[in-house]
């Protein structure tokens, strides 16, 4: 079953056409990955699906709904959740409020309830705690147990990555978009990534799209794989197929693509 | 394997029973302050209270959510005098502060609108201009009483058998308590962690579903409604309004005193109102100091205008925020939290 359809986005930012009709579906269940040169419009379809650009034309839907242009916090509502290429963290705060902020939606209490927030029985107070428990579900999941009090922006770089990772998990999302996760780990940090991506499938069922540049992780990982180039699909198909395919060679000459 | 804790622990007002016998123990010396005080100093601990409101929800806005504010006086303007025309037409006191509090609110809502396109620079200015634009306004207006400002009538305070001034400061006291709870409630509660969300990356705390115009109007809204009481009580404080004293300085020392305080902390709002209001009073007995005050006098005529001494507090003021941002940057704070620490460890 399709969960999420992409149909014919084009997205221009003034002279540069970023994406150019790029249509693709992705299964619910599987891992997706999309691959492409720097600059190819890999970021900019996330940042489209996401709701943080508008495409020019075309339609997103999910989950049979339309959610082409709506505002990022519904869309994340809808249950999209993402990580990003860069690290958007709340750095000044801990591990355990981050993750907390990845429970937002679901915490389920109104300004005048937050009133009553300091008495055991309120539902303010019972709703904080249930989310405090889901959250240290995903420390517990993701091994955060370390950095639960500490700033984010104290935490070394692979941390800060999987602190992200848990805010999105913690949306509990139906999908969840990765944007170059193992981008800046060393080796055994992308091996623990690559487990927790299968992880993160096979146990709690979320499908996955995730952009990557490491050919070992997409081959590791991926049920299907979306090559692009200058913003247009070059091919898509299982991993062998794709990355033997002379166009996507041809658009990695210069860059090893194995 | 997890330790299974009780979460609440975490949410709960005291912590520790440590802090809560201390918070007992300075709630009984506020309680003895009339009886060993002159009156002088209870109206100087009004006057603390009345910057300790406002300076908690400036803080909300500064320091957790990451926006300016150049313009609180206004709100602390509408807040005074709302109180003032309400208490004249005889609403009881309750209500008058109540309704203070939320046509401040309201205003706020408003001016929280631009905040939702504008950044830094830009906001600071529009804040400002609706600061000096309230000054304005009220001083035009018949119904204000223009520049010679509205007298406000004494509330009826003869119900607790105390003398005004006594049941005034309990009064002072209680809704300052009641407002330091309000503001540790929306700073630790999901509301708070949105603003500060939203201060660290807007961006992600769009993407986790935290709506952004909801969220930042909701921060000038619960920002204003703070200096809306404010005023209400500043009115009843200095017993008349005029729109002189909400001027472009009283916003800037709120923003001092949150700075003084420290960003983003209740604590801080507390400590920074609190000193600052004496630093307000005392600074001007700087020149009275032996030597220093001397020299003070000697550049204020040499270098600045004769009548240049008059402005000596401001000048100390901006003297002791340029130490604080260099030395101390989490405020006063930060100094309190190193006593803490540094008592926690004591005597090893
Ligand atoms: N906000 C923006 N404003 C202007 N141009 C943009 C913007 N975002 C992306 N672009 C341009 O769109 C093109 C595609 O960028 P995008 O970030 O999607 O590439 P990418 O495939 O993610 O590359 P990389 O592998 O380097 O992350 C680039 O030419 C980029 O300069
Ligand atoms: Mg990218």
């Amino acid at each position: 079953m399709e969960i999420l359809v992409v149909e014919n986005i084009v997205k221009g930012f003034g002279g540069v056409t970023a994406v150019q009709d790029l249509s693709f579906a992705v299964s619910k269940g599987e891992i997706y990955s999309i691959i492409g040169p720097n600059g190819a419009g890999k970021s900019t379809v996330f940042n489209c699906i996401n709701g943080l650009y508008r495409p020019d034309s075309g339609t997103i839907s999910f989950g049979g709904r339309d959610i082409t242009g709506l505002n990022p916090d519904k869309i994340a509502t809808a249950g999209i959740s993402r990580t990003f290429q860069n690290l958007e963290l709340f750095s000044r705060m801990t591990t355990l409020q981050n993750l907390l902020l990845g429970r937002h939606v679901s915490t389920t209490y109104s300004i005048w309830q937050m009133l009553t927030f300091n008495f055991r029985n309120s539902k303010a107070a019972k709703q904080e705690i249930l989310q405090r428990e889901k959250a240290e579900d995903v420390i517990e999941f993701l091994e955060l147990e370390p950095y639960r009090d500490r700033p984010v922006f104290s935490l070394p770089y692979g941390v800060q990555k999987l602190v992200e990772l848990g805010r999105a998990l913690a949306m509990e999302p139906d999908i969840l978009l990765l944007d170059e996760p193992a981008a800046g780990l060393n080796h055994e940090e992308r091996q623990d990534m690559i487990f927790w991506i299968q992880d993160i499938r096979n146990e709690l069922g979320i499908t996955i799209v995730v952009i990557e540049h490491n050919m070992q992780l997409v081959k590791d990982i991926s049920d299907r794989v979306l090559a692009i180039n200058f913003g247009q699909k070059l091919v898509e198909g299982s991993v062998e197929d794709v990355l033997r395919d002379q166009s996507v060679i041809r658009a990695y000459l210069g860059e090893p693509a194995l | 394997m997890r330790l299974k804790r009780v979460y609440f622990e975490d949410i709960r007002l005291f912590k520790t029973t440590a802090s809560l016998v201390w918070t007992l123990l300075f709630l009984l010396l506020l309680f003895l302050v009339p009886f060993i005080f002159k009156t002088y100093y209870l109206s100087v601990v009004n006057l603390m209270c009345l910057n300790v409101i406002v300076a908690l929800g400036l803080n909300i806005l500064v320091g957790n959510t990451g926006q300016i504010s150049l313009g609180h006086a206004g709100f602390v303007a509408i807040g005074a005098y709302t109180a003032a025309i309400l208490l004249q037409a005889g609403v009881p006191f309750v209500f008058t502060l109540i309704i203070a509090g939320l046509v401040s609110c309201l205003v706020g809502a408003f001016l929280g609108l631009p905040s939702l396109r504008l950044e830094g620079p830009y906001l600071a200015i529009v804040t400002l201009g609706f600061g000096l634009a309230v000054m304005v306004i009220i001083g035009r207006m018949e119904m204000f009483g223009g520049r010679m400002g509205l007298m406000i009538p004494r509330i009826d305070l003869n119900w607790s058998g105390l003398s005004y001034d006594r049941t005034l400061y309990y009064v002072f006291i209680i809704i300052t308590i009641l407002m330091t709870i309000l503001a540790h409630n929306i700073i630790h509660s999901k509301i708070g962690r949105a603003f500060q969300a939203i201060r660290d990356s807007d961006i992600a705390a769009s993407v986790t579903g935290i709506n952004l115009v909801h969220y930042k109007t909701l921060s000038f809204a619960v920002s204003a409604f703070f200096a809306g009481i404010g005023g209400a009580l500043w009115a009843l404080y200095l017993q008349f309004v005029t729109p002189g004293t909400f001027s472009l300085m009283m916003s800037v020392l709120f923003l001092a005193t949150v700075v003084l305080g420290g960003l983003g902390s209740v604590t801080g709002s507390v400590l920074g109102g609190i000193v600052m209001t004496l630093l307000n009073l005392q600074l001007e007995k700087v020149v009275t100091v032996p030597l220093f005050g001397d020299l003070i006098v000697f550049l204020s005529d040499t270098i600045m205008n004769p009548s240049g001494i008059a402005n000596i507090r401001w000048v100390l003021t901006g003297l002791i925020l340029i130490l604080i941002i260099l030395y101390e940057p989490h405020g006063l704070n930060g100094i309190w939290l190193r006593i803490k620490r540094y008592w926690n460890l004591w005597p090893f």
